[in-house]
């Protein structure tokens, strides 16, 4: 048991900078942890020893937020009324997010679900590409195109909203 | 000798440095006679960059204490209290500090059974049956739809049992929330104004179960489970009156669903 608390709790931060980036919304992401958590620790003897922890606490976490992204696609429009608002401010800017982020993470939200997983476990978390795979459950080649795919979108995203954007604000220093 | 030509996945490991040294040399000779792609190569890693430090300052953040590994540990160890039972408790904790009915002792520990059944009853005998504006929902004179209606959200035919023999006139009912799901509440009163509340909800176990006794503060109540649907009559009034009353709801129930 005290193996397990050594194990996981060194990556709880990164696990949380994972689901943020997924759900966007602070409080909705740590629930996601929680769950993560608690699943984890229901599960810790089931767990095949040899495997990586990592990986599997990212499996564990990414099918919690897949599940919970498509019930929330699914309810659409009739999202609680009391939810809404904070939905709201889960992409408002606030005082500590450049425009450069805001437009980031707009064009990361307009990414396909499974476009983004791959490009945030290998971006963000640093993820190998077969780690991906495995917490992805797909081949490392679907990894690899998903990947090119999910970056030359998000490019287009954001250098092309700046092209059509009259004042020409700085979104990205372009390039020479 | 002979260049193994440059893949997209060998563009997609240099944007995120992970091609050994020798083929990292190769595609970096490829880029420089490329331009265009040098750019979008270049573009790609300033979008990487640019990811890593949108979402670093989450990681330097303090854990907050409902991920604190111990307390979930501990958590699980204990019998777990859903949400929804723990807001229940809560509003039983809170009427009881009202009604001073001293619930909180018996909360400590999730009630099952017969007991719980009893427990709910008292508390909706504690909020309805003072009420003085509206202590049912659908009076007696609709009791058919009454019964349609705990029929449908109990999903099995429950009858309204008629008390009027002993001197009790059905008022009407509602339908109530119990952590076990919905049950039927009917009030009755008496000549004197005197009130008694029925629940009636789907128990988890099926069959039956023995009629038991309960007092919450002045009320006394009588609960039991007949064929997997549990019942419980409760009042202000003397347990000489009500348990005859119970013996005869328990009675004419069997007959009548």
């Amino acid at each position: 048991m005290s193996d397990m608390v050594r194990l996981i709790e060194p990556l709880i931060p990164a696990l949380r900078r994972y689901a943020r980036a997924l759900l966007r919304n602070p409080a909705d992401a740590d629930d996601l942890v929680q769950d993560c958590l608690e699943r984890a620790i229901g599960r810790w003897p089931q767990r095949r020893a040899e495997g990586d922890v990592r990986t599997w606490l990212y499996a564990i976490l990414h099918n919690l937020a897949v599940s919970q992204m498509r019930q929330h696609a699914r309810r659409g429009a009739s999202m609680p009324f009391e939810d809404a608002p904070e939905a709201i401010l889960a992409v408002a800017p606030n005082q500590h997010e450049s425009l450069l982020q805001r437009d980031l993470t707009a064009a990361l939200d307009a990414l396909p679900e499974e476009q983004r997983g791959v490009l945030l476990l290998v971006s963000v978390e640093g993820l190998s590409y077969a780690e991906a795979a495995q917490v992805l459950a797909i081949p490392i080649g679907t990894v690899m195109s998903r990947l090119a795919r999910a970056r030359d979108r998000m490019i287009q995203l954001m250098d092309g909203e700046r092209a059509s954007a009259p004042t020409g604000r700085p979104l990205l220093r372009r390039v020479k | 000798m002979t260049v193994r030509p440059i893949t997209e996945d060998d563009i997609q490991a240099f944007v995120d440095e992970r091609l050994e040294a020798p083929r990292r040399a190769e595609v970096e000779a490829y880029l420089a006679r490329h331009p265009e792609l040098g750019r979008r190569v270049e573009r790609m890693r300033r979008l990487g960059d640019a990811l890593r430090d949108a979402f670093a300052p989450v990681t330097a953040e303090p854990v907050p204490a409902q991920l604190n590994l111990a307390h979930l540990m501990e958590a699980r160890r204990r019998p777990r209290l859903p949400a929804w039972q723990a807001a229940a408790a809560a509003v039983l904790l809170a009427l009881g500090g009202i009604g001073g009915w001293g619930l909180r002792g018996t909360l400590s520990s999730p009630m099952t059974g017969v007991d719980a059944l009893a427990q709910e009853a008292s508390a909706n005998y504690a909020v309805y049956a003072p009420d003085r504006l509206r202590p049912v929902e659908l009076a007696a004179s609709n009791s058919d739809e009454l019964a349609r209606w705990f029929s449908a959200r109990l999903d099995r035919r429950v009858g309204v049992p008629d008390l009027s023999a002993s001197g009790y006139r059905l008022m009407g009912g509602r339908l109530v929330a119990t952590p076990h799901g919905p049950a039927g509440l009917l009030m009755y009163d008496d000549p004197r104004g005197t009130r008694l509340v029925m629940l009636m909800r789907p128990m988890a176990q099926p069959g039956d179960a023995p009629m038991r006794e309960h007092r919450a503060g002045s009320a006394t109540g009588y609960a039991w489970a007949q064929d997997g649907l549990g019942y419980s009559l409760v009042g202000a009034s003397d347990p000489a009156v009500l348990h005859p009353l119970a013996n005869e709801i328990r009675r004419t129930t069997a007959t009548n669903t």
